[in-house]
């Protein structure tokens, strides 16, 4: 049974040095994501605070 | 339609890479942003949020900042992807991703988009749909009016073009107050027309790549002398135009002073690029104004941030 990160299923072949830099790319993703998520729970926070009148 | 046509054959050139595995970095998708220009982008936005007289939480004043940042970076990538033939040919470009073949082109357009999509969204989220807006128009004007348009057809292309450079300081400041005002369309003229100095005393220097890739800047279009000229009329109204702030009494006189001691250094330059114009002497004279225009923007700027958004130097 083929896993996820089986190349061999679409015909390509990928170097370990394609691989390595798939890999960044993909943890590179993550990380945005992470940042974005992040940033609408802050935003959230400060629109709904109480504000001083 | 011939328009239509280009963008037709950009696209089925990227499909055609796609099937390729990628071979791009992630340092790679980071230069597509052109970090350089955004850098500028960055810090002038900076000071339009800061000196402009509304109030934003400093949390969406960070995310309202790091939106415009985005949309300068998507802008970036998605010149690249268009301009990839031009850069291909110029010493100056050959290496960025999309010409050395280390990102595709399809990559690159996606990324210029999604990127695009988001930070205008998150502006429009973290501080008001008119800033919001401005952004979008700001991305649109960098990526279709200039790069697709104006920048292969005519001499004016950075003159037009160089509005879209000019608008991060606005849209911030609209950020900040939800409106756009006299004193953010002066910040936004005096970056207007700090461009054409700025750009044509690097292309008196790079005419020869300008020509060879077939852009018809203005050294290439009306020859070296004209475009000396042009520099020293667009410097005669940039220079004058940093004490502006001042004038309209939206900047202490510390900043009037430093502007005006700035600009006629400015001007000094510009001069010097008409007066000498041959040989190494010339090319020397083009590079410092060049350099100085960088140094001399940010000494405005940081001026502005100094003594209207910390306060320093209001008692004068």
């Amino acid at each position: 049974m083929a896993g996820p990160d089986d190349d061999h299923d679409d015909g390509l072949v990928l170097t370990p040095e394609q691989r390595r830099r798939r890999r960044a790319r993909n943890i590179a993703i993550a990380v945005i994501l992470l940042v974005v998520v992040g940033l609408f729970y802050a935003m959230t926070l400060v629109r709904f605070a109480p504000q001083p009148h | 339609m011939a328009f239509v046509s280009e963008t037709t054959t950009r696209l089925a050139l990227g499909r055609a890479a796609a099937a390729e595995p990628s071979p791009a970095e992630v340092k790679d998708f980071a230069a597509l942003l052109k970090p350089g220009v955004m850098s500028l982008v960055i810090f002038t936005a900076l000071v339009g949020l800061v000196v402009a007289p509304g109030h934003l939480h400093p949390v969406l004043g960070a995310i309202a900042l790091l939106s415009i940042a985005v949309g300068a970076g998507a802008s970036g990538a998605l010149n690249m992807w268009w301009d990839a033939d031009i850069d291909a040919v110029m010493s100056r470009t050959k290496d960025r991703p999309i010409p050395a073949g280390r990102v595709q082109p399809g990559e690159a357009l996606t990324f210029g988009l999604v990127l695009a999509t988001g930070s205008v969204i998150m502006l429009g989220l973290a501080a008001n749909w008119l800033a919001a807006g401005l952004l979008a128009f700001t991305i649109f004007f960098y990526a279709v009016i200039y790069t697709m348009w104006l920048k292969r057809t005519t001499a004016q292309n950075i003159v037009i073009g160089g509005a879209a450079g000019a608008l991060p300081p606005m849209i911030a400041w609209a950020a900040a107050t939800g409106t756009v005002s006299l004193d953010s369309f002066v910040l936004f003229l005096i970056i207007f027309f700090w461009t054409p100095p700025h750009f044509w005393a690097l292309a008196l220097v790079k005419s020869g790549d300008y020509e060879r890739a077939g852009v018809p800047m203005l050294p290439v279009v009306a020859g070296p002398d004209e475009t000396r000229r042009q520099i020293l009329i667009y410097s005669l109204i940039y220079a004058p135009l940093g004490v502006v702030p001042w004038l309209l009494g939206f900047a202490p006189l510390a900043y009037g002073v430093t502007a005006a001691v700035a600009g006629v250094a400015f001007l000094v330059l510009a001069w010097r690029v008409f007066r000498i114009r041959d040989g190494a002497p010339a090319a020397k004279a083009s590079m410092q104004l060049f350099a100085f225009s960088i140094l001399h923007l940010f000494v405005l700027f940081a001026a502005l941030l100094v003594t209207v958004g910390l306060g320093f130097g209001t008692t004068l």
